[in-house]
């Protein structure tokens, strides 16, 4: 019992194995793909693993504070940002061991050619509770 | 309307749905209406018979269920209106019920959801919101489980220590919502104990009991962790610690002990100690060599480290963990604990950040963070 976070990256990864840009698949394939995403969330609902699935747009903006009365100040978004994230999945399984054969599949996502794209994908585990027994 | 007593009569009518011949999945989800019904129509029209009154509408729910199921199947089969005369309910109905949430076909997170949802009577809702998933999830996690022990007998015994193993579970890693679940785990195994007479069900109850006693003080009102050697002894629940102490005895007293017992047994010794001075680490030491003679467990060894640095100093705790592989949970905490007993700030300072990298969750990283950054202000100085 668990949880995880699936990060999927635009950027700041390693490269995928099947590294054909998105815009350069057939509309077929990118249907494909989303199809397969759907799915993946779907069964995990089915399995009762499912937490929480986003995705973002890829471009942010940096606000921070900037001192009483004043409105924040934003910036951004920074071409140079190494690490770009593209959205998650939050999963909720009984071993690490699960959580990585999860990740495998859902990097197994059909790319270009209808061939698994073996795209990288982050995994992080949440911080749990602190548990009552510990001594 | 009492919340608890309503759901503890949960097992007892979903016993009697199943004697009269109802399956296992369709009578807990007639029962789990039943108890929705109940929580709706009770407080302004309280049955004289509560056990009565849930059978009575839960056998109507599955019934009307199994019926509408029947006219999709175009009526192939026909269902008695009159409930098949099964056996009587026995007193052991709730402990059959306890192993099957608890079956070994079951992954640990689904026998939890199941137990608390067929054996407590929460609410798929209450048990989503407990675990911090989608109610969406939680009633997919609870129908696969009833599918998966669907072929299992319901009158095979069962083996207590998966039972125990998951009633820990609940009350160890529970986290927050609605529900207490740390409460609900004590009244689940209370339970269990009524129906089983077992010295290891006692000794859960009373590791439970000592561990809840204490729970006031463990954090404070910012929410960070206290140690145990820096809580406010005042704020523990005696009553709860008497308790706890007498079923351990009586547990201990038929001597076959168990690693229930045994951890119940360290936390007595703590419960029973007037300062954190005062507590009898000699026997502490002497319970984990129980223990780790019962569970042969790499964090038994560890706890006995620390025990041994209280009891015999630093060095020898330091020397105890020495043969401990350091990839284990809190092995850096531990060693970092030991250096500042020993003297070693600066070794201390580095393996406290070091162990807060490592820690399992917030509360034990921020307690870690604070240690260095004691030690940190300590050696500028």
């Amino acid at each position: 019992m668990a949880k995880y976070l699936l990060l999927k990256h635009y950027r700041g990864a390693p490269a995928p194995v099947n590294d054909v840009p998105m815009d350069q698949w057939t509309p077929e394939e990118i249907s494909d793909h989303m199809r397969y995403m759907s799915d993946f969330a779907a069964r995990l609902e089915k399995t009762g693993e499912f937490v929480d699935g986003q995705a973002l747009a890829p471009e942010g903006t940096f606000v921070r504070y900037d001192g009483e009365g004043r409105p924040p100040v934003t910036d951004g978004p920074f071409a140079e940002t190494k690490d770009l994230i593209a959205g998650w999945m939050v999963i909720d399984v009984d071993s690490y061991e699960r959580a990585v054969e999860l990740a495998g599949e859902l990097s197994a996502a059909p790319g270009a050619g209808g061939k698994p794209i073996h795209e990288w994908l982050e995994l992080r585990p949440f911080y749990g509770v602190s548990p009552t027994i510990t001594e | 309307m009492d919340e608890v007593l309503l759901r503890s009569l949960t097992p007892s009518v979903l016993a009697i749905l199943v004697h009269r011949g109802a399956d296992f999945a369709a009578a807990e989800d007639a029962v789990q209406d039943a108890l929705v019904e109940a929580v709706r129509v009770w407080p302004a029209d309280p049955p004289r018979d509560p056990k009565g009154w849930l059978v009575t509408v839960a056998w109507r729910r599955f019934l009307d269920a199994t019926r509408a199921d029947t006219a999709r199947r175009r009526r192939e089969d026909l269902v008695d209106e009159e409930p098949a005369p099964g056996p009587a309910p026995q007193a052991d109905d709730t402990l059959q019920l306890y192993f099957l949430c608890a079956h070994p076909s079951l992954t640990p997170s689904s026998a939890v959801a199941l137990t608390l949802r067929a054996v407590g009577g929460l609410t798929t809702r209450q048990i989503a919101q407990a675990y911090l998933v989608p109610e969406a999830t939680m009633a997919q996690r609870i129908s696969r489980a009833k599918r998966t022990v669907s072929g299992v007998r319901f009158d095979r015994p069962g083996d207590v220590a998966t039972v125990l193993r998951v009633l820990y579970l609940v009350f160890n890693e529970g986290y927050s919502g609605d529900v207490d679940l740390a409460a609900e785990a004590i009244r689940l195994t209370r339970q269990l104990a009524s129906a089983i007479d077992h010295p290891e069900v006692a000794g859960l109850l009373a590791l439970m009991l000592l561990h809840h006693a204490r729970r006031a003080a463990r954090t404070a009102p910012d929410g960070s962790l206290v140690p145990l050697a820096e809580q406010d002894r005042g704020r523990w629940d005696t009553e709860s610690i008497a308790e706890g102490i007498g079923i351990l005895q009586a547990a201990l007293a038929r001597d076959r002990l168990g690693e229930f017992q045994a951890q119940a047994a360290v936390a007595a010794l703590h419960a029973d100690a007037p300062t954190a001075g005062e507590t009898d680490w000699v026997q502490i030491v002497e319970w984990y060599d129980e223990l780790a003679r019962l569970t042969d467990s790499p964090v038994v060894r560890l706890n006995r480290a620390v025990a041994v640095g209280e009891a015999d100093g630093p060095r020898a705790g330091l020397a105890a963990l020495a043969g401990l592989d350091d990839s284990l949970p809190r092995h850096t905490a531990v060693a970092a604990y030991l250096h500042e007993r020993d003297g070693d700030l600066v070794t201390a300072a580095r393996l406290y950040a070091e162990a807060a990298e490592k820690a399992p969750n917030l509360a034990e990283r921020a307690h870690l963070t604070r240690q260095a950054a004691r030690l940190n202000a300590r050696l500028r100085h």
